[in-house]
């Protein structure tokens, strides 16, 4: 095809009455499926006034990712710095005014709700970091460039470990990796890349700690250590990850039920309708509940994977890859962690754990791929216009 | 155009390599996916039983039950300390609305405010105050692989403070609240136990002291366990919450006294209330120890030592008592003043009401002075003296000794008796009957060997460490101290370490009495029980004792036997063997007890007027030390020996800063004396004599 193919006309990029229609409804049938999920099992385990709350943060992020969705995402683009910049204050600002909530900073208070800034940084950090890999294009080869977007996402990354919150640190790794990986960076830098991440890891975890330097906190090296060295005793580090294993083991084929679901409702599980919300569903709903929940997840990828390859241009097939990276990272990791196969960080199972942040950010993130798909589908009916006329 | 300023993100169609890429992707969600779908399975499908039954055991939660401890009565039964069964009000940190695991200081200092709100609607049921102050917090944590003590002042509410002090100083241990607590207060809990989640009101024992601060020191008191402690082989395998004797006999026989704690199996409905429970291991009570104590002689025994000390000795000042068989060590009576109340440990105690009863300014009532307060003995070591004078060949019985009133060892350096008295031609047994210090200063003297050749010292100190002297007696009480005696050696060692010590702080410590080498003076002052000899008062009674008995020196126990619980079966005795037995020639032995006999009762002997219209024969030599430029120590020690009476007794009474024996000391043994053989202490009879 000639690459003179017919470009967007400045009318696309508004709403039009028929463009609305143009979304993905099986993107949009997993984040209500699961969003379900998540209600029924917050209802059952903890009470209403968990489930009430998830909704309602759900509802608003449906009607942003809407709105979201009506909108060009390139328009993004203009207010690439203007992001980047929002990225780096806002998670800032955490050390100066954050609530610190068991001992960190990470939130910061607003009238109804607590922001988590590291969880919009998410966001901000795939739309400036797809901008900024748009503009070298024609460098994403060279070696610098490479370097210099590694640089873009881990000084962010930097200050949200720091907040301490290892788990969406490591998000923001695995964006910005996912994000090269799309936009073409070589298979030698790419090797090198994870040469480099191999030695920091060791240089973290082994060398600094015998020279002094933590650079991790010392409850992170504790669940570091659990998880190496697995111990029975319920009082370890180790204990959450047993009893999670055990909840999920105790469903068996199609789960106890909730009423009867004790690891969850009897505490033997803290915390569980936030990171561990994965060890309920599989206590109570048993390998049913646990694997329809993983099949709305492997549709929801598959929705992203499939936009990915249908952005009508760079910056969407970026952003697509960006927001594909942070839902299977979170999805593996925080499941991998309640079956006992990743070490427990704080990384929330998209749509389902409790908390606003998480579920209005995954929200947003959904509204950007069914943007890209809109004007995916707006561009190729144009092309197709073209073609006809 | 959309942005002309921007470079071109036009889309080519899908490349090769973005094809490949995606499919990498792909492939990674895939493999993704197909772990955690065969992880499940494993979990779930495959060894879901294991886990189910796993998770059964959680809901049904094994509960300790607590056993008694057994009960420590005195030698004819009495009970001195028993366990007496209450309800405890105690919060379980991890079942609070916002579980407690490894809490930081500063979020105990940030406390959720949902768990504030139960700990404050307790506070208000047991009437404890809200506001926050300071609040001691002890806490160990690893730090390259040791144990580190760390202490903490955080302000806390005094529930909050309660509990952090249990957390920290074992994690998961629950905290008690209250014990004692009042039955409508429990009732108030049991019907709104919503309200109160984390608190429970369980059953426990705690011990209970029947006679209050009698012998409070000697019996000791329990306590949690310590981290230290659950590291001894002596605790092995025993649970976090343990309570263990820490000091007296509590420690000294926990293993016979601590009971086995039982267990109950409670199943917890969904809300985590018990609604089942079956008993797996019924608890065992601790068994029962006898003591030689005798509760009449102890109470008539501090009772006069109290009154003592009031009126002899200045505020602040302390002393002590041993009343003991001298023929098998048994000990009837041991008292230190001053004393406490063990049972101030059977429920959380502040801060501030520990230091008002144990800190700065109380003289450490804890201290059993009887076993670990360490004094020079003044004249009361002249017996050791003479022992070793006559044995060693260096005096005889029938030579004599011109006391002029004044020893000197060089021009202007003379030591003086007492008020300036000179006794004339004296011999041994004169000697001893007005406790002439110059005629001891001369044997002294006598008995100094060159240091140089000897530096273990000479046959005063041979007999001396013959008698105990510097040596634990063996007592059955922990913490007991072995005091000093001074040898050449001992000597050249401390001198060494005071130089060093001036070299390096460029002042003087205070580790020796007179510093630089061995001289004469040394003995001069060790055979009057002066200068560098530190002995405890129940060390001094095993010397009266081998004195009474011919030379055998007893190993001094208060345990007499363990009973079972019911106290029909004696389990184990306690009769441990004599250290050693001295052989001191039978006239010499007769010479130095007619100088003790005729201390007590002849007309001019030292406590003549306290003794002498005592119904039995008493043998008792007065003692007036100085120590640590204060008023002098006051001792006496006496006995009645076993040729004279079935119920033989050595008495040492010590007082400190009493000034003169015969005057602050003398009189207590009278009437623990007059306790013993007539059933009641008699009047208090003051001595008058002004002797050393």
């Amino acid at each position: 095809m000639s690459p003179s193919i017919q470009r967007a006309s400045p009318e696309t990029s508004s709403i039009r009455p028929r463009t609305i229609f143009l979304f993905d409804p099986l993107l949009l049938f997993a984040a209500v499926g699961l969003t379900i999920c998540s209600a029924v099992t917050l209802h059952g385990a903890f009470g209403s006034s968990y489930s009430d709350r998830q909704i309602a943060y759900a509802g608003i992020g449906l009607v942003l990712a809407i709105a979201l969705a009506q909108i060009d995402y390139t328009r993004l683009r203009e207010y690439r710095y203007g992001l980047y910049a929002l990225l780096i204050l806002s998670n800032l600002s955490v050390y100066v005014i954050g609530r610190s909530a068991l001992g960190a900073q990470r939130e910061i208070p607003f009238p109804f709700i607590s922001v988590q800034p590291s969880e919009l940084g998410k966001i901000l950090l795939i739309v400036s970091l797809a901008a900024f890999a748009v503009d070298r294009v024609r460098y994403l080869h060279e070696r610098q460039t490479t370097g210099r977007i590694m640089l873009l996402a881990l000084g962010p990354a930097a200050l949200v470990i720091k907040q301490p919150d290892l788990g969406t640190g490591l998000v923001y790794v695995a964006i910005v990796l996912t994000v090269l990986f799309v936009a073409g960076t070589s298979w030698k830098q790419l090797t090198a890349l994870a040469a480099l991440f191999v030695t920091a890891i060791a240089l973290v975890l082994i060398i600094g700690p015998a020279i002094g330097v933590h650079v991790i906190q010392h409850y992170q090296a504790q669940r570091l250590e659990a998880f190496l060295h697995p111990s029975s005793n319920p009082n370890s580090p180790g204990y959450q990850t047993n009893q999670s294993i055990v909840a999920i083991g105790s469903g068996q084929k199609s789960g106890t039920g909730i009423a009867h679901a004790t690891q969850a409702t009897l505490h033997f599980l803290p915390e569980a309708q936030e990171e561990f919300i994965f060890s309920v569903v599989g206590e109570s709903y048993g390998f049913a509940g646990a694997a329809l929940v993983l099949a709305l997840y492997a549709l929801l990828i598959w929705r992203a994977l499939r936009i990915l390859t249908m952005a009508k241009n760079l910056y969407g097939a970026l952003i697509a890859a960006g927001i594909l990276g942070m839902l299977m990272f979170q999805v593996f990791v925080n499941v991998g962690m309640t079956i006992g196969i990743m070490p427990i960080t704080g990384v929330p199972l998209p749509l389902m754990s409790y908390g606003g942040s998480s579920v209005l950010v995954t929200f947003i993130a959904l509204g950007l791929l069914q943007s890209i798909h809109i004007q995916a589908r707006i561009a190729s009916a144009g092309k197709g216009r073209a073609l006809l006329s | 155009m959309i942005q002309p300023q921007l470079p071109d993100d036009r889309r080519p169609p899908l490349t090769p390599q973005l094809a490949v890429r995606i499919t990498v992707i792909g492939g990674c969600a895939l493999a993704m996916f197909a772990i955690i779908f065969f992880r499940l399975w494993f979990l779930q499908v495959l060894s879901g039983d294991q886990y189910v039954a796993q998770a059964r055991n959680n809901r049904t939660r094994q509960v300790s039950v607590a056993a008694p401890r057994g009960e420590i009565v005195d030698r004819n039964g009495a009970v001195l300390v028993s366990s007496r069964q209450t309800v405890a009000v105690q919060i379980v940190p991890t079942d609070l609305p916002v579980p407690l695991r490894n809490p930081s200081i500063s979020e105990l200092e940030h406390e959720p405010s949902a768990n504030v709100a139960v700990f404050n609607r307790l506070a208000g049921v047991l009437g404890m105050s809200t506001s926050r102050q300071k609040c001691k917090v002890v806490g160990y944590e690893m730090v390259n692989g040791k144990t580190v003590e760390l202490t903490y002042h955080p302000r806390l509410s005094l529930v909050s403070c309660d509990v952090a002090q249990a957390v920290y100083q074992l994690p998961y241990a629950d905290a008690t609240i209250a014990t004692d607590v009042k039955r409508d207060v429990l009732y108030y809990l049991s019907e709104r136990h919503n309200e109160f989640p984390g608190v429970t009101h369980p059953q426990v024992y705690v011990t209970s002291y029947p006679f209050q601060d009698l012998a409070a020191q000697v019996l000791g008191y329990v306590g949690p366990i310590s981290p230290a402690e659950l590291k001894e082989s002596e605790f092995q395998g025993l649970p976090e919450n343990e309570v263990v004797g820490q000091t007296g006999l509590e420690a000294y026989y926990d293993q016979y006294l601590r009971g086995s704690n039982g267990a109950d199996q409670v199943e917890v409905d969904s809300q985590g209330d018990p609604i089942h429970t079956l008993p797996l291991k019924p608890a065992i009570a601790g068994n029962t120890l006898k003591t030689s104590l005798d509760v009449k002689l102890q109470q008539a025994g501090q009772a006069s030592l109290a009154q003592s000390i009031s009126g002899n000795a200045p505020a602040g000042a302390g002393g002590a008592f041993v009343a003991m068989d001298p023929q098998n060590g048994q000990i009837y009576a041991m008292g230190s003043y001053p004393t406490f109340n063990p049972s101030v440990f059977t429920k959380p105690i502040s801060d501030a009401k520990y230091k008002s009863l144990f800190g700065a300014g109380t003289s450490d009532p804890q201290e059993n002075r009887a076993i670990d307060g360490l004094y020079p003995t003044g004249s009361t070591f002249k017996v050791i003296t003479a022992t070793a004078a006559l044995m060693s060949g260096t005096w005889g019985l029938d030579q004599t000794f011109d006391d002029t009133g004044q020893y000197c060892d060089g021009p202007g350096s003379c030591l003086h008796n007492s008020g300036h008295a000179a006794y004339g031609v004296v011999n041994i047994v004169q000697a001893l009957d007005v406790s002439d210090d110059i005629f001891f200063y001369n044997l002294g003297a006598k008995l100094n060997v060159d240091p140089t050749t000897h530096p273990q010292g000479g046959a005063l100190q041979q007999w001396a460490r013959l008698f105990g002297i510097g040596q634990e007696t063996g007592v059955d009480l922990p913490y007991a101290a072995s005091g000093n005696l001074p040898t050449p050696a001992w000597r050249a060692k401390v001198s060494q370490e005071e130089i060093q010590y001036e070299h390096q702080h460029h002042t003087g410590c205070c580790t020796i009495a007179y510093p630089g080498p061995w001289t004469v003076g040394d003995d001069v002052n060790l055979a009057v029980g002066q200068g560098d000899v530190l002995v405890t008062p129940l060390q001094l009674a095993v010397v009266y004792a081998a004195i009474a008995n011919g030379g055998t020196v007893v190993r001094p126990h208060i345990g007499l036997d363990v009973e079972n619980s019911i106290g029909d079966k004696v389990l184990q005795r306690i009769d441990p063997p004599p250290a050693r037995h001295i052989n001191i020639d039978p006239p010499y032995l007769d010479a130095i007890r007619t100088g003790l006999r005729e201390a007590a009762s002849a007309p001019g002997g030292t406590s003549a007027d306290v003794m002498g219209s005592f119904g039995k024969p008493v043998y008792g030599k007065t003692g007036t030390a100085q120590h640590n430029n204060e008023n002098d120590q006051a001792w006496y020690a006496c006995f009645v020996p076993a040729t004279a009476t079935t119920k033989p007794i050595v008495v040492v009474v010590t007082v400190e800063q009493g000034g003169f024996g015969a005057i602050a000391a003398a009189p207590v043994a009278r009437q623990i004396l007059s306790q013993w053989f007539y059933g009641k202490p008699g009047p208090y009879v003051a001595g008058t004599s002004t002797t050393l």
